[in-house]
């Protein structure tokens, strides 16, 4: 059994991980591709306005390596807490757990 | 060969391979009719997801949507891809570890109530639906347009093939047919998109293409040229917007919460074995879906130009075979106001509503419209549904890549139409029989209600795909908005506030669903001339106000579920065990 300080704690961890990576998908959609996509414009980014391109094709891009970067950051916390589940990669085993 | 024949082999051969894996996948239990058995690899989750997500509307209208609204089409792209970093952060992990089959079923448990179990089929089912039929839809138009065979039939088969593999294998058949399909969308969108990309601008990267120089010795960049021209034609400019920040801002927010809160994509990550795997499998969601999302601009700005260069000012008489050929099916219709004998193309609807045409043929061939002709100078009706699939007839691309869009079509439409059909079953079979009404039924019993409930959709999508009711286009907004105002705080609030009980979250998932329905209603049904900013609350149209009907329920439940009973202790101990990826239980030994 894990103790309840010990859940709270990687509960705590796993909250500043998301806010993080999720103020970075706030910037580039809402910010980057909304908000200030006129004053971006003005900027020539590859043939792109860069409001534009971060509009239609950066915010995306961006979105696909936070996801990843969770992935692997989350792996790290889950093995620092004890609460992984990398043990459970076969059937037999997950039975025992029950 | 003809782009016909070849059509009949492509079709005939991939829908042989989806019968083929139905088969041989075919599910035993309800544990594999619902969730695959919960032991599909990531990377293969990944690509049914993306099939289950990538519709219709996302392979045939998206680029062209694009293609006419230029920079105002990125709250599609952005919300319909920016919802995944949501749902693997805030969602998906944590429904895995809960472990069980539906996402009534977490709503109903979590909120220890039948009465919240059965708001959630509800908006399941209104949304669910109205998602269905325009797939449906996809499907036989895809049919008439390539095969010559009518709407009706289409559907039929369509019908008949979803029937095989949704009701024989469950989510197992789906998920195995559905990687198969995602590879022949993705393969079906790409190839055209890198010649079209070649024929511009000698670039094969469309993504790269998109930024780079035309070939045509201007010196100008695709968007540039772009620009350029339709502020020539009178248009705006292609790279920037005509609606409101705040309108923008509103669809974005609405079409990604909307997302993450959808049943049949939830449901998808209750399939993989374990929580560090339901993280990973939206991550490759994500990227199969952004292979196709970030080629559509591309797409949609190649199609753009090249549809002005071959149609503006061009003599009736010397107009490319394609352009006859949706005229002759009544998607693009043209209206000679000056007489010149030339299509003049500029902003505006050339007459008034959809084009009606008469028996008639003008002299020079063309299909005479009986509607009144507006004022303004544009004579050239095209419906934007047809860009992706006029596509590589416009770029004269060879006849196995026109077979090949087609097939993709088919695979996009029939994907998702399976997806959605499954979790419309299982609503029914298992939430509302298994878990409500029914209480004493047997695995078998449950098992046979799912396939008799998967068969009475497909019947009733069928339907509404050969008589779709008028509204079926208009009602999209619908199934996003709901999903944002109902289902999506349900969820959240459920996994990361222990204090949320079932008074508060009852409360704010009707009050959400009431105000968002009423709110699209009243400006699609009710007042449809009234639908302008000026009306709007806060200006935000009925496409984003899920986003507001979030922030309704939202607050509704937080303060609701303060004045009311604390939650049960079972349910906290399940609330903090749901948090731990550590002993993850399979969906069938609950």
């Amino acid at each position: 059994m894990m103790n309840e300080e010990n859940n709270d704690a990687y509960w705590k961890a796993n909250i500043r991980l998301m806010l993080i990576l999720l103020s970075i998908w706030f910037l580039v959609s809402f910010v980057f591709g909304i908000l200030l996509v006129d004053t971006l414009n003005q900027i020539q980014f590859f043939g792109f306005k860069l409001g534009f391109w971060w509009a239609q094709q950066g915010s995306i891009y961006v979105f696909i390596v936070l996801i990843f970067t969770y992935t692997v950051m989350m792996q790290s916390i889950d093995r620092k807490f004890g609460v992984s589940d990398d043990d459970e990669d076969d059937t037999s085993k997950n039975e025992e757990v029950q | 060969m003809d782009a016909q024949t070849l059509t009949y082999i492509f079709v005939a051969f991939t829908f042989s391979v989806y019968i083929g894996i139905a088969i041989w996948s075919r599910a035993g239990t309800t544990n594999e009719f619902y969730v695959a058995g919960g032991g599909v690899p990531p990377v293969l989750n990944g690509m049914a997801t993306a099939a289950d997500w990538m519709s219709a509307a996302s392979f045939i209208s998206m680029a062209g949507i694009i293609a006419f609204a230029g920079y105002d089409a990125s709250v599609y792209l952005m919300g319909w891809t920016g919802g995944y970093v949501i749902l693997a952060m805030l969602l998906a992990p944590y429904l895995r570890k809960f472990g069980q089959f539906t996402v009534p079923d977490f709503i109903g448990t979590r909120y220890y109530s039948s009465t919240a179990r059965v708001v959630a089929v509800v908006c399941l089912i209104l949304i669910s639906f109205t998602y269905v039929a325009g797939q449906m839809r996809g499907v036989g138009i895809v049919f008439s347009q390539f095969l010559n065979i009518p709407i009706f039939w289409g559907v039929i088969v369509g019908m008949a093939i979803v029937f095989v593999y949704a009701v024989l294998g469950g989510m197992k058949g789906i998920t195995y047919t559905q990687v198969a399909q995602f590879c022949v969308l993705m393969f079906a969108y790409l190839v055209p998109a890198i010649f079209i990309s070649m024929l511009v601008t000698g670039i094969p990267i469309p993504q790269i293409g998109l930024g780079a120089q035309v070939l045509d010795g201007s010196g100008l960049s695709v968007l540039e040229k772009l620009d350029r021209t339709l502020i020539d034609l009178g248009f705006g400019a292609y790279t920037e917007g005509s609606k409101s920040t705040i309108d923008v801002f509103a669809i974005t927010m609405a079409l990604m919460i909307g997302t993450a809160g959808l049943p049949h994509v939830i449901v998808r990550f209750f399939t993989v074995p374990k929580v560090s795997d339901a993280r990973k499998s939206a991550g490759y969601a994500l990227l199969f879906i952004a292979l196709i999302y970030t080629t559509a601009p591309a797409v949609g700005a190649f199609a753009r130009i090249n549809f002005i260069d071959n149609v503006h000012n061009a003599e009736y008489a010397d107009i490319p075979a394609w352009f006859q050929s949706w005229e002759n099916i009544g998607l693009i219709g043209w209206e000679d106001k000056n007489g010149d004998g030339k299509i003049q193309y500029a902003p505006g609807a050339p007459f008034q509503g959809k084009p009606t045409f008469s028996d008639q043929r003008r002299a020079d061939g063309s299909r005479e419209i009986t509607n009144a002709a507006t004022d303004n100078t544009n004579e050239v009706y095209v419906d934007r549904d047809i860009m992706v699939l006029a596509n590589p007839e416009i770029a004269a691309l060879p006849a196995w890549v026109i077979a090949l869009v087609a097939a993709g079509g088919l695979a996009a439409a029939l994907s998702t139409a399976a997806g959605l059909l499954l979790v419309i079953s299982t609503a029914i079979s298992h939430d509302l029989l298994k878990k409500t009404f029914a209480k004493g039924i047997s695995d078998k019993q449950e098992l046979f209600y799912a396939r008799v409930a998967a068969a009475t959709a497909i019947g009733i999508a069928g339907y509404l795909g050969i008589d779709p009711p008028g509204f079926v286009a208009q009602v999209v907004a619908f199934a996003f908005g709901l999903a944002a105002a109902s289902l999506f705080p349900a969820i959240l609030l459920g996994i990361f506030d222990r204090r949320m009980n079932k008074e508060g979250a009852i409360t704010g998932m009707l009050a959400g669903l009431i105000f968002s329905f009423s709110y699209i209603a009243f400006f699609k049904f009710v007042a449809p001339e009234m639908n302008t900013a000026e009306y709007w609350l806060f200006g935000i149209s009925p496409e984003g106000i899920g986003s507001i009907g979030a922030v309704v329920n939202f607050t509704l439940a937080f303060v609701v579920s303060r004045l009311t009973p604390d939650v049960p202790a079972e349910v906290v101990a399940m609330v903090n065990n749901i948090r731990i990826p550590k002993g993850v239980n399979k969906p069938s030994m609950h």
